[in-house]
């Protein structure tokens, strides 16, 4: 806290410095500019880029289905070239069918064997027909994550318009199974198992409204992990340049440039573990669909 | 972790909120661009084509291969220990048989020995008994003998003396001795002595 603090101080100090004498203004601006060119900024501008600069969304190829958007996108790039590199590596790794894997078809039967175990303990013999669906789920938010993590890279599972259309097609997916299966007495998971019949106003309600919330939790969850992840990351990099730009006195730089390798290696582990996360509450919402509690 | 991601973020958000403020400029421009509206659909319809497109590949070709590659080596380890097991059985199996004969041989052996014993010894009593009686019989024929002999030699010997006693007393006393009635004598003292 104190760090980030003093960090924001000298982040200031770093943009807002306006020096009195103008020749030594122009000095600083000439300063400014080059920095900004070896940061990789447009040089015309005057200002840092925003942490925010890199979620926008840029049109590649402009589409329109009647009055909606739909619009290739970096976005949609990303979505692209994440299912075409999960597809080429499971469907290329296991084309020799070797008996002794290799290092790819290990990675893939590693992936395989995962997630079949964690639809198996978390959902049971039940869950194997839905284990194409969750296993695309998972490699493709991981793969979501991961591309993320590429530099320049965008990451789409960083808006909540990606991270709030799955997690409700999975939750009317849910939803639905369990009605087909269980039919009306599919409701009865609103009301815990064995509790007072007088309890029923006060819990009926709270489960109802916790079950609504759950797609809403598993959406945003994913997305302000990403967000979160990527606007740090960016913000310690910008303080590398700002801090490590002050004349006479480069060193500061390298404090955050520390806390940047250990912060990327934070970010590469939240994007497996989101990842993770998001699955396997998926399986768990699955196995109260299928099994009632 | 969280905590300090929060407060990461919290200190994140008020730098960017000064830049920001600082871009006058660009003012139009601030805010998330994931609560941009507008972007809502290409994003929702282009996530919708790539997922379909990952399931459908996901379910038809690659988790199947995957699934079956699995199974493969599976039922390739399984018949592997299948057989091994089955090799371990035979191999058992020939041992239990193998130890059999050798308890057969051995039990077959024993009974060899004791046999060929028995047989041993009940010939050797046999000889013994056949040894034994010829041995008797010699002993016997040896007594009779001896016995003979000596009645023989006890015959003589009335007689001898007799005709010593006879011979001593005409020596000593000048007197013929009926040699009847000298036998006669010598037969009492000799039936005394």
């Amino acid at each position: 806290m104190r760090r980030a603090r003093a960090s924001r101080q000298s982040a200031g100090n770093g943009n807002t410095r306006t020096p009195a004498d103008p020749s030594a203004g122009e000095e600083w601006d000439k300063h400014l500019a080059g920095l900004r060119r070896l940061a990789g900024a447009d040089v015309k501008e005057t200002t840092v880029a925003s942490p925010l600069d890199q979620f926008t969304i840029k049109p590649i190829v402009p589409l329109s289905l009647g009055k909606l958007d739909i619009s290739f996108t970096n976005s949609a790039l990303m979505m692209g070239i994440a299912v075409a590199l999960i597809a080429g590596v499971l469907v290329f790794s296991v084309r020799s069918r070797d008996l002794v894997p290799g290092r790819l078809q290990s990675v893939a039967e590693l992936g395989y064997e995962f997630i079949a175990g964690m639809v198996r303990e978390n959902v049971g013999d039940e869950g194997r027909k839905y284990f194409p669906f969750i296993f695309s789920v998972f490699s493709f938010v991981l793969m979501g994550n991961l591309l993320g993590m590429l530099p320049g890279a965008f990451t789409f599972t960083s808006h909540i318009a990606v991270t709030f259309a799955m997690a409700l097609t999975i939750f009317v997916g849910i939803t639905l199974i369990g009605l087909t299966r269980h039919g009306t007495h599919f409701f009865s998971l609103f009301f815990p198992h064995g509790a007072p019949i007088a309890a029923a106003p006060i819990l009926i309600p709270i489960e109802v409204i916790s079950y609504l919330s759950r797609p809403i939790s598993l959406s945003v969850r994913l997305f302000a992990n990403m967000t979160v992840g990527h606007i740090i990351l960016k913000i310690f990099a910008g303080f590398v340049v700002t801090l490590g730009s002050v004349q006479f006195f480069i060193l500061p730089g390298i404090l955050p440039f520390g806390m940047l390798i250990g912060l990327t290696a934070l970010e590469f582990f939240v994007a497996f573990l989101q990842a993770y996360i998001f699955t396997i509450l998926s399986c768990i919402y699955l196995n109260d669909a299928i099994h009632l509690h | 972790m969280m905590i300090l991601r929060a407060l990461l973020l919290a200190s994140a958000a008020s730098v960017c909120l000064s830049i920001d403020m600082a871009m006058a400029a660009d003012a139009q421009k601030a805010g998330m661009p994931q609560f941009d509206l507008t972007r809502f659909p290409s994003q929702i319809f282009w996530l919708g084509v790539a997922f379909v497109v990952l399931y459908l590949i996901m379910s038809k070709v690659a988790l199947p291969r995957i699934g079956a590659v699995l199974e493969a080596r599976a039922n390739r380890i399984g018949s592997d220990l299948d057989r091994a097991s089955a090799l371990t059985a035979e191999a058992d199996q020939t041992r239990a048989a193998y130890e059999k004969t050798l308890g057969e041989s051995r039990a077959k052996a024993q009974d060899v020995g004791r046999s060929t014993e028995a047989a041993l010894a009940k010939e050797s009593a046999e000889r013994q008994a056949v040894l034994g009686n010829e041995l008797a019989g010699r002993i016997r024929d040896a007594e009779a003998r001896i016995a003979a002999a000596k009645s023989a030699a006890m015959a003589n010997l009335a007689g001898v003396a007799a005709d010593t006693a006879s011979l001593a007393v005409e020596r000593v006393a000048g007197v013929k001795v009926d040699p009847a009635e000298a036998a006669d004598a010598a037969r009492v003292a000799l039936a005394r002595a």
